[in-house]
């Protein structure tokens, strides 16, 4: 039997799409749906002793109220972290563009965090953050402010973690504007300059509206990663995580202790679907605002 | 004009320093704390009085730093190695060969960009449990080992080249693989390199994971090695410093030699994609 052209090219793709095919499907679809089915049951390590509890957990979810610290904390983190990483990222941005030398440098300096392991970044601003020896408080007496508790006071641990979690990220926010920036074309500005705008309006009526894709993708990635923000509130508060008070716990982490802490497997996975509707929306949001793009 | 142009450069300039000061100092305060003694610790100089490579020495020789050094290193190389041929392979695919499906096929692959990990965690233990994947190498490879990210990425690449190009080493008798090995990828090599490095960075941090799948000192990689040795250590916080250095430098290093690629990527991923 001889195969058509269009025949063996569709052997060929089905021999190289059959092995990320089929990781696909075992390893991220496959699992996604289990979650959901788990979600329905009492978790047992033994199969046959795993308990159909129908919409349970979801009825649980609604009275839990770690799960709604969790929640409420989650949703704080975005609000405080994603417009302070986008507001920040923004002014470096717009500095770097003005400065005559040195932006290679500067750049790579505010990205570097971004790289290193958030680990790492959370046990070395942990040290810095404590109250009696730390760097910070240290730095804080020289202008004359008494020490501050940070991450063991409970009004103070949340807006601490936030910082970390923007320090970290400001570098890929700047990295982001800058090239966002510079797609800018030239023309538009000395356009308006030409019809007298300065300054301010040139940034409210160029700069801003031709950034709003980029914008968009940054709100939309910096809310998703807040969203899962898990391994800096583990290391920064390491012996009481999620603490003090329950006051830096996050969805994220709630999961993880309900899941791998308390075996409640059955429980965590209907707060991952819940997870997952959030992101579900955001992304959704992102699809609509993106397709409107901006019209010159 | 001139004048104020240059005024608010100096200006802008001096603002940038003072805010590098900022990024560049926890490093610093990590590299200096790392080589004071203990009893210093509490003594906050800024630099140490009789700095030691003592710290060092105990993170080096009597943890198990080497070991996860080691495992983060096997791991984060496997994937990265996976991930640029199977990506690369699919994208090609996706890209470039007509076939009944494609598109349904693309959209599958990219649902799942949706999906958070922390939702797949939980299948994804109870599966290592029934299989006996906890606490093995393969248990720590195998949810990095294809992403839809890369695969997406590649297929806008393999999408931009010009279809003569395949169609000369078709004519010349390439197999359909040979179009994609000889042709197809040197000429998405800036791609791979982006790629290449972000997965290599993203396992090299990864943390829920492999704290969930590693049960034992010695399978821990890097980043669960320094959180639970930073736990059982307590305050030994010149312990802990000399560790995270030690944790950091490599990447900082790798991340100054591949900067331009790096910082490329993340264009490519948020200004372009």
């Amino acid at each position: 039997m001889r195969l058509t052209l269009a025949q063996r090219e569709a052997l060929w793709a089905l021999v190289f799409l059959a092995v990320p095919l089929a990781f696909f499907l075992y390893f991220r679809i496959l699992p996604a749906f289990q979650a959901l089915w788990l979600s329905l049951y009492e978790w047992h390590a033994d199969p046959s002793q795993r308990r159909f509890v129908g919409l349970e957990h979801y009825a649980r979810l609604l009275e839990d109220p770690l799960l709604r610290r969790a929640l409420w904390n989650t949703l704080l983190y975005t609000l405080l972290g994603v417009p302070g990483q986008i507001a920040l990222g923004l002014i470096i941005a717009l500095l770097l563009q003005r400065a005559p030398f040195g932006r290679d440098l500067f750049r790579a300096i505010y990205f570097a965090p971004y790289v290193t392991p958030a680990v790492a970044v959370a046990w070395v601003w942990s040290w810095m953050l404590s109250p009696h020896f730390g760097l910070v408080n240290e730095l804080l007496a020289l202008l004359g402010i008494p020490p501050q508790p940070f991450l063991q006071s409970p009004s103070q641990a949340l807006p601490t973690v936030t910082w970390v979690v923007v320090w970290q990220n400001l570098g890929f926010q700047v990295v982001l504007f800058l090239a966002g920036l510079e797609s800018i074309p030239r023309q538009y500005y000395e356009a308006a300059r030409i019809d007298g705008a300065e300054g301010w309006r040139l940034f409210r009526h160029i700069t801003w509206p031709l950034l709003n894709p980029v914008l968009v993708f940054s709100v939309v990635i910096g809310t998703i990663g807040y969203l899962q923000l898990f391994t800096q509130v583990v290391n920064l508060n390491f012996t009481d995580q999620g603490g003090p008070l329950n006051s830096t716990l996050t969805l994220a982490l709630y999961i993880y202790q309900l899941a791998f802490l308390r075996f409640q497997l059955g429980y965590a996975a209907a707060v991952t679907v819940l997870l997952f509707a959030l992101i579900l929306l955001i992304t959704l949001v992102q699809l609509r605002l993106l397709t409107r793009r901006v019209e010159l | 004009m001139r004048v104020q142009n240059r005024l608010t450069g100096f200006l802008a300039l001096l603002l940038l320093l003072l805010g590098s000061s900022l990024m560049v100092l926890p490093f610093l305060w990590m590299v200096l704390t790392s080589f004071k003694p203990f009893p210093e610790l509490f003594e906050l100089r800024f630099f140490p009085r009789e700095p030691t490579w003592e710290n060092y020495r105990v993170v080096l020789w009597e943890t198990g730093f080497l070991r996860w050094f080691g495992n983060s290193l096997l791991v984060a190389s496997l994937t990265t190695l996976s991930v640029l041929f199977f990506d690369s392979l699919a994208g090609y695919t996706l890209a470039r060969l007509r076939f009944p499906g494609k598109n349904l096929i693309f959209v599958l692959i990219l649902s799942t960009l949706m999906v958070p990990t922390e939702m797949l965690v939980i299948p994804w233990y109870v599966m290592s449990a029934e299989k006996g994947w906890i606490n093995t190498y393969w248990g720590l490879l195998f949810p990095g080992l294809i992403t839809a990210f890369g695969v997406f990425l590649m297929r806008q690449f393999f999408e931009s080249l010009p279809q003569d190009l395949f169609d000369a080493g078709r004519m010349d008798g390439l197999s359909e693989f040979g179009v994609f090995w000889r042709i197809g990828l040197p000429l998405v090599r800036p791609a791979l390199a982006a790629l290449g490095i972000f997965t290599f960075l993203g396992n090299w941090n990864a943390f829920l994971w492999p704290l969930i799948v590693v049960q034992t000192p010695e399978m821990r990689t890097l980043p669960v090695g320094i959180a639970l040795f930073s736990g059982e250590a307590g305050t030994a916080w010149n312990l802990i410093m000399a560790a995270s250095s030690l944790a950091v430098l490599p990447v900082l290093l790798v991340f100054f030699f591949f900067q331009r690629q790096i910082i490329e990527g993340v264009v490519l991923t948020g200004v372009k994609g």
